[in-house]
C-alpha cells in the first residue's frame, strides 16, 4: 500500500546515505594515506620550520582526531558525526567548519540548478512535443539540428564559448564570480540584479544544452504516443486539436520524461559542478574545486556526501509523487 | 561492396556524419603526427603565448607548448581513456547484465539494485573521491581505470532490459527445449542478436567516459604531465586565459572536444537505427 511504498523508497534513500558515508570513510583509508602526517610535512616544507618532532605531532593530532582508536570505533563516531551533518574542520580555512562552508555555498548551487533544471525541462518538453506535432509551424523543423548539436556538448564547454562571445567580445555580461567584486551581499535591489547578471551566463550554458536533451526525448515519446489508438479515437470524435495535443498526447508522453529527470539529476549536477568552476560561481562546485587544489580532504568529503544525500532525497521525492502524476501506476509493487 | 556501404550510409545519415567527424579527427592525428614533432607538446619547446601564425598554426600557450603538437598528442590520449573505460564498462556490464537477466533470482535483484542506486548518484563526485584517495597523480591508464569503475552501471541496466525482452522470444524457448545449456544460449542465441545494440551502448559508454575524464581533468585531478584535451582546458582555466584574451588556447581543444562528442553522438544514433529498426518511424 501507499505507506509501504513510501517506506520502501525511504529505505533506499537511507541506503544511499549510508553507502555515501561509508565510501567517504573507507576509500581514503584503503589507499593507506596518512592525512595528518602528509599535511604536517607539507606545512613544514612550506613554512620551513623545524622538521623534528613530526612523529610526535602526528601522534598527538591522531589522538585529537580519534585516529588512534580501532577502525570500527572510528567508523561509528564518523557515522554519528555525519548523521549530525558534522564533517569536522576545514583544513585550509581552519577555524571554519566544513558544514559552514557548505551552508554558504549550497544556496547558490540550489538556486542556479533548480531554476535551470526546471526551465530546461519545461521548455524542452514542450518544444519536443511541438516538434513531433504535425500542426506545428514549419520553421520549427529548423530547430532540430541545432538542438541535436547542442545537447551533445558538455555544459561547461558551451559556457566557455558563450563567455567569449557575450562577455569578452561584446562585454554584455560579467565573466566571473557570483557578484561584483566590492559589492556587499545584502537584501537590496541592486545586489539582486547584480547576482542575476552574474548568474545569467552559467544558467544559459546549462539551459541551452539541457533543453536540447529534453526536447529530443520528448519528441521520441510524442511520436510513440501519437500512434496510440486512443489518440486516433480522440481525433475521430472531433475533439479540437489543442485538446488532443495537450490532454491526450502531451499528458501521456510527459510521464517517461519525469522518470528520465530523476535519472538525469546526477549527470546534470556533475555537469553543473564544472560550469561553476569555469565561471567561478560561488557554489558547491567552486568550493569543491578549491578544496581539491588545497588538498582539503574534509571539505571534499563533506561536499560529496551532502550532494549525494541531497540528490538521493530529490529522487525519493520524485519517486513518491510519481504515482500521483501517473494514475495508472499504483503505489503497489509493479 | 563499397557501393552498398555508400547506399546504406545515404539512408542512415547520422552514421555517415558520425563516421566522417571521427575519421577527420583520426586523419588530423595521423597526418599531424607525421608532420609535427610531438615533443613540442612539452612545456618550454616554443615561445610563450603566440597567437596562431604560419609557424604555430594553433598558437602556443603560456608554458611554451606548441598547441598544434598538444592537440596531436592529446586527442589520442583522451580517446584512449574513453576507449579503455568504455570497453571495460560495457564488458563488465554485459557479463553482469546476462547473469542478472538470464538467471534472475536473488543475483538479479542485487545487480539491478546496485545499478539503479549507482545511477542516481552523481558519478563525477564519486570519481573525485576515488581520484583524491589514490596516492599521487594519476597516469593516463590509471585515469581510464578510475573512470571505468562507474562506467559499467549504465550498460548493465540497459543491456539487462534488452536481454529480459529477448529471453522470452520463441527461438530462445526452442533452444532451451532442445537442451541447450545456459551459457550456450547466451553465446549463440542471445549475443549475436544483441551485437548492434552492444555496439551502440559501447559508443555511448566511450562518450560518457571521455566526459567524465575531462571533468576530472578540469578539476585538476588528471594526469598533470600528459597533454590530454582535458588537461589543456585545466591549464586554460588555471591561467585565466579567457579573461586575458588568449582565445587560441581554448579554441583548439574546444573544437576538437565538440567534434569528438558530436561524432560519437551521431554514431550512437546511427547504430541505434541498425539495432532497432522500429526507430525509423520516428525519424
Amino acid at each position: 500500500m501507499q505507506a509501504a511504498y513510501i517506506a520502501r523508497r525511504f529505505g533506499v534513500f537511507l541506503l544511499i546515505v549510508w553507502l555515501a558515508a561509508s565510501l567517504n570513510f573507507f576509500l581514503p583509508r584503503l589507499s593507506g594515506q596518512d592525512p595528518v602526517r602528509t599535511k604536517l610535512l607539507q606545512q613544514a616544507a612550506l613554512g620551513g620550520y623545524v622538521q623534528g618532532g613530526i612523529d610526535e605531532m602526528t601522534k598527538e593530532y591522531e589522538r585529537r582526531f580519534g585516529l588512534d582508536k580501532p577502525l570500527w570505533r572510528q567508523y561509528l563516531s564518523y557515522l554519528d558525526g555525519v548523521a549530525h551533518l558534522d564533517f569536522n574542520y576545514s583544513i585550509a580555512n581552519y577555524p571554519r567548519r566544513v558544514s559552514e562552508l557548505i551552508a554558504d555555498a549550497l544556496p547558490w548551487t540550489l538556486a542556479l540548478l533548480g531554476t535551470t533544471t526546471l526551465l530546461s525541462f519545461a521548455i524542452g518538453s514542450f518544444l519536443g512535443a511541438l516538434l513531433a506535432w504535425p500542426g506545428a509551424p514549419r520553421w520549427m523543423r529548423w530547430l532540430m539540428p541545432p538542438l541535436w548539436a547542442l545537447h551533445a556538448i558538455p555544459f561547461f564547454l558551451l559556457g566557455l564559448i558563450l563567455t567569449y562571445l557575450l562577455a569578452f567580445q561584446i562585454p554584455l555580461l560579467p565573466i566571473f564570480g557570483g557578484y561584483s567584486a566590492g559589492a556587499f551581499p545584502a537584501l537590496s535591489w541592486r545586489f539582486a540584479t547584480d547576482v542575476l547578471q552574474h548568474a545569467l551566463l552559467p544558467a544559459l550554458s546549462i539551459i541551452l544544452v539541457a533543453t536540447g536533451g529534453w526536447a529530443l526525448g520528448m519528441r521520441g515519446m510524442m511520436v510513440t504516443t501519437m500512434g496510440e489508438d486512443y489518440v486516433t479515437f480522440a481525433e475521430a470524435k472531433g475533439l479540437k486539436a489543442p485538446t488532443v495535443f495537450l490532454r491526450y498526447c502531451l499528458r501521456n508522453a510527459i510521464l517517461p520524461q519525469v522518470t528520465a529527470l530523476a535519472l538525469a539529476l546526477g549527470q546534470i549536477l556533475s555537469g553543473a559542478v564544472l560550469v561553476e568552476v569555469i565561471f567561478g560561481y560561488p557554489g558547491i562546485g567552486t568550493l569543491l574545486f578549491q578544496a581539491i587544489r588545497e588538498n582539503d580532504h574534509f571539505v571534499i568529503q563533506g561536499v560529496v556526501f551532502t550532494v549525494i544525500v541531497a540528490l538521493g532525497f530529490t529522487t525519493f521525492v520524485l519517486d513518491v509523487i510519481y504515482p500521483w502524476l501517473d494514475p495508472r501506476i499504483s503505489y503497489r509493487r509493479a | 561492396m563499397m557501393r552498398g556501404v555508400v547506399r546504406y550510409l545515404r539512408r542512415n545519415p547520422s552514421l555517415a556524419l558520425g563516421t566522417v567527424l571521427l575519421a577527420a579527427l583520426a586523419l588530423f592525428v595521423v597526418i599531424g603526427g607525421m608532420l609535427v614533432d610531438i615533443e613540442d607538446a612539452r612545456p618550454l619547446s616554443a615561445p610563450t603565448l603566440r597567437a596562431p601564425s604560419w609557424e604555430y598554426p594553433f598558437g602556443t600557450d603560456r608554458q611554451g607548448r606548441d598547441l598544434l603538437a598538444v592537440m596531436i598528442a592529446g586527442t589520442p590520449l583522451t580517446l584512449r581513456i574513453g576507449f579503455i573505460a568504455g570497453f571495460l564498462g560495457v564488458g563488465i556490464g554485459t557479463v553482469l547484465a546476462f547473469i542478472a537477466a538470464y538467471y534472475r533470482g536473488l543475483l538479479d535483484t542485487v545487480i539491478r539494485g546496485i545499478a539503479d542506486i549507482g545511477l542516481t548518484v552523481p558519478g563525477l563526485l564519486v570519481l573525485i573521491i576515488i581520484a583524491v584517495s589514490l596516492k599521487g597523480t594519476l597516469t593516463v591508464n590509471q585515469m581510464a581505470i578510475v573512470v571505468a569503475s562507474l562506467a559499467w552501471l549504465y550498460p548493465t541496466r540497459t543491456i539487462r532490459a534488452q536481454v529480459l525482452s529477448l529471453r522470452e522470444r520463441g527461438y530462445v524457448e526452442v533452444a532451451r527445449l532442445s537442451g541447450m545449456s545456459g551459457p550456450a544460449i547466451i553465446f549463440f542465441e542471445l549475443m549475436p542478436n544483441l551485437l548492434p545494440y552492444l555496439a551502440a551502448t559501447l559508443v555511448n559508454a566511450v562518450s560518457a567516459a571521455i566526459l567524465a575524464s575531462i571533468g576530472l581533468e578540469v578539476l585538476g585531478l588528471g594526469p598533470i604531465d600528459a597533454p590530454t584535451l582535458g588537461m589543456t582546458l585545466y591549464w586554460v582555466n588555471f591561467n585565466a586565459a579567457m579573461i586575458n584574451g588568449w582565445w587560441w588556447w581554448w579554441l583548439a581543444p574546444t573544437v576538437i572536444i565538440v567534434m569528438v562528442f558530436l561524432g560519437l553522438f551521431f554514431l550512437t544514433v546511427g547504430l541505434d537505427e541498425i539495432a532497432n529498426p522500429r526507430l525509423r518511424r520516428t525519424a
